[in-house]
């Protein structure tokens, strides 16, 4: 582990115990204005998984997750720049949002009614409908996960992942060993030195960790699934304009590949569409940026710079790129899928 | 007005100037300040998780944990049904067995070391000083990863594991070596067992007794080696050998049966043990040094051999000396296990306030359940060496 995530995991806990103590008022501030104030937003990413947030060779974060951030930030600054990441752990990342340390979390996240309940959070959609699976060598002859009775397993901690691990084989009547790190990176490097068998989180990651192995080949992703995995950005309860602008950030970005809008026709659709739904969401008609708090243009600005989701998605993980993962799930509800934006209007 | 009034009147005017009841107001003053503090930091944070909608309190401790545990020891633990509490005791355990364990093999090496620092051959002590120089410089974290990735490279894997007879296995997931299953009428093993150890003390005091009375000397050592091996041996033969021995095998992925350690046990013992030993190698040798040389000269012109000069004489006068900063070095390796994080083995600050607080989000509950764990064994370590340092101390006539 690199000494920074150590760092940051003392970080965030002292900025929760201090926020909560000294933070007499003014708990739910308005954190659009405080964005706007600083000038730009904070967002919390993983600390490097390949076509979700990792940073690039010149050192800028790219991925699914971080287009996220960027389209946020184009739909309040018009610009996708005025991001600032923050590398945060499984385990960490919660508390860095509690805090206040970040203003959205952008982390392959999954939904669960505890986090959205109890930890004081608003999920705000699902931007990559995933699921639980396994990664083996081929090496070891393993077809299925219902072989794996008594191998070691390596994850990464503070994850929905443990607790389905956990479920799936009580359920199967097997046992296993499991070895708990705390970044992805320690977890896939554990696996290569072989003190694991089995390498388990969302298949999503799985693919983004192969990818990154220097022989891909000799490893196989099993055919099981076994857990629902909806991951998705969150923000702290009790802001709602807030939560509505990340919401409909998303949304926007679904919307937007329904109605076929994408960064390389907005510009000819804005200037000559009849079509009113294209109108409403590209602020020609209506004043839905204005009811969040934000200009006309805001959708108009993620489109724009960032692209629709689809564009996102065929850009960091779809076919053709390292991860090489097929819509699936993931399409929309009209193609398949199960990608359905209520309609902005 | 009487002479005797103004004097009282004088008396109860100045009562504020007297460095006494001044002394007293100013402590009450402190104690209302740091009182109100406390109350103060308590109720904004118990006011701000509310508001913020973060639930708190200790109940979730009796929640199901629902995760797995890569090492339990001395408990049943099912990801079903045991809750967070017994997740705390897990990590609460493994923390003490990897503290125990690394302060034993810490003091051997520092005293082995501290005693070679010494030494008059130069290669030997030479070699020392390197030890002590290299890893006192390198911070522990680097050091533990060092470790863990060492142990993980250099060993085989589970199909060329290194044997040693036929029953003691080394590879990269550990050191598996065959396990005593106890069966019904184990217990007289134990009682045995307790019995020797009673049995040595005894001996010790008698034997004490006769030399200073006749200055014959007893050979404890070798008696009490003898009744600790002896004694459960005839227990056992008396139930018919009460236990079964599980041998560890070849199974699927990795070994199965037997008893094993842990790659992740293992690197942090080493890691913590070798970083440690080295400072105790210096208080060692620091304690050592402080016994003045005429010490060891009257020892060996009253015809001590230089063993028992070293036991008897050199030994419990250094021991005065060295105690009080090896209790910090134990102090030192129970709080720095908590790195154990890092590389993976489940100590209670990563079960605990790792997964355990991730799952259930009680940030503040976990951390203050940590902190105040090891301050009470902290505290414990530090009561315990008080204890022993009085015990040693020079009895002045």
């Amino acid at each position: 582990m690199d000494r920074k995530v150590i760092f940051m995991r003392k970080a965030s806990f002292i900025a929760v115990a201090t926020a909560a103590t000294f933070m007499a008022t003014a708990a739910t501030a308005a954190t659009l204005d405080d964005v706007k104030a600083k000038g730009f937003i904070q967002c919390g990413v993983t600390t490097g998984l390949a076509g979700f947030a990792a940073p690039n060779n010149d050192g800028k974060w790219e991925g699914f997750d971080v287009d996220f951030c960027r389209a946020m930030s184009a739909a309040v600054f018009g610009t996708p720049d005025k991001v600032k990441y923050t590398p945060t752990t499984a385990k960490e990342r919660f508390t860095a949002l509690q805090s206040g340390e970040i203003d959205v979390l952008a982390r392959n996240t999954t939904w669960t009614f505890s986090r959205d309940v109890n930890l004081g959070f608003e999920f705000v959609g699902v931007n990559y409908y995933d699921g639980q699976g396994f990664m083996v060598k081929k090496a070891l002859g393993v077809k299925s996960a219902l072989e794996l009775d008594g191998a070691r397993i390596c994850v990464q901690s503070g994850t929905t992942t443990e607790l389905n691990l956990a479920d799936y084989f009580t359920a199967n009547g097997m046992k296993y060993d499991s070895v708990v790190f705390d970044t992805a990176d320690e977890v896939r490097e554990a696996y290569l030195k072989d003190t694991c068998d089995v390498y388990t989180t969302d298949q999503s990651g799985l693919y983004a960790q192969r990818s990154v192995i220097a022989d891909p080949e000799a490893h196989i992703v099993l055919p099981e699934v076994i857990s629902k995995e909806p991951l998705g950005p969150l923000v702290r309860h009790g802001d709602n304009q807030w939560g509505d602008i990340a919401r409909w950030t998303l949304n926007a970005m679904v919307e937007a590949e329904e109605l076929n809008i994408s960064s390389a026709n907005v510009d000819t659709l804005k200037a000559d569409t009849k079509n009113p739904s294209i109108q409403r969401i590209l602020g020609t008609s209506g004043d839905l940026g204005q009811q969040l708090g934000l200009t006309n243009e805001w959708a108009y600005n993620i489109i724009k710079n960032v692209g629709n989701y689809g564009e996102s998605f065929a850009r960091n993980l779809g076919e053709g790129t390292a991860l090489n993962i097929a819509r699936g799930l993931n399409a929309q509800w009209n193609k398949g899928g199960i990608l359905y934006a209520p309609p902005l209007r | 007005m009487t002479a005797e009034a103004a004097d009282l009147e004088v008396a109860k005017i100045n009562k504020f100037r007297d460095p006494r009841y001044r002394a007293i107001f100013y402590q009450i003053v402190v104690v209302v300040l740091i009182a109100l503090f406390v109350w103060y930091v308590g109720h904004n944070t118990a006011v701000n998780l509310e508001k913020r909608g973060i639930a708190s309190g200790f109940g979730f401790l009796s929640q199901p944990a629902g995760f797995g545990i890569g090492i339990v020891l001395l408990m049943d633990y099912s990801s079903q049904t045991s809750t967070h509490l017994d997740v705390l005791i897990i990590g609460i355990i493994n923390t003490l067995a990897v503290s125990i364990s690394g302060i034993f093999l810490a003091t051997l090496i520092g005293f082995i070391f501290g005693v070679l620092r010494l030494s008059k051959n130069w290669v030997v002590n030479k070699i020392a000083a390197v030890y002590i120089e290299v890893i006192r410089n390198i911070p522990l974290l680097v050091q533990l990863m060092f470790w863990y990735f060492a142990v993980l490279s250099v060993l085989p894997l589970v199909k060329d594991s290194i044997h040693i007879g036929d029953n003691f296995l080394i590879n990269n997931r550990g050191v598996s070596f065959p396990a005593i299953i106890p069966a019904s009428g184990f217990w007289l093993i134990t009682v045995a067992l307790l019995v020797a150890i009673v049995l040595c003390f005894v001996v010790k005091n008698w034997a004490h007794k006769r030399q200073d009375l006749t200055g014959q000397i007893f050979p404890v050592f070798w008696t009490s080696v003898g009744l600790i091996i002896v004694l459960p041996v005839i227990a056992s033969l008396i139930m018919g050998n009460p236990f079964e021995i599980n041998y560890p095998e070849y199974g699927r992925f990795s070994i199965t049966g037997g008893w094993s350690l842990e790659p992740e046990f293992l690197a942090l013992l080493l890691g913590l043990s070798i970083y440690t030993g080295a400072f105790i190698a210096e208080i060692v040798r620091s304690g050592i040094n402080a016994v003045s040389h005429g010490q060891t000269e009257a020892a060996h012109s009253l015809g001590l051999s230089p063993g028992k000069t070293t036991r008897l004489v050199v030994l419990p006068q250094a021991l005065r000396v060295i105690v009080p900063p090896l209790t910090s070095q134990y102090l030192n390796l129970v709080k720095n296990s908590s790195l154990a994080t890092a590389i993976g083995y489940a100590d209670i600050t990563a079960l605990f306030a790792g997964t355990s607080l991730n799952q259930t989000g009680q940030a503040i509950e976990c951390i203050m359940i940590t902190m105040i764990f090891y301050l009470s064994i902290s505290l414990l370590i530090s009561m315990f060496m008080n204890w022993y340092n009085k015990r040693i101390a020079l009895v002045e006539r």
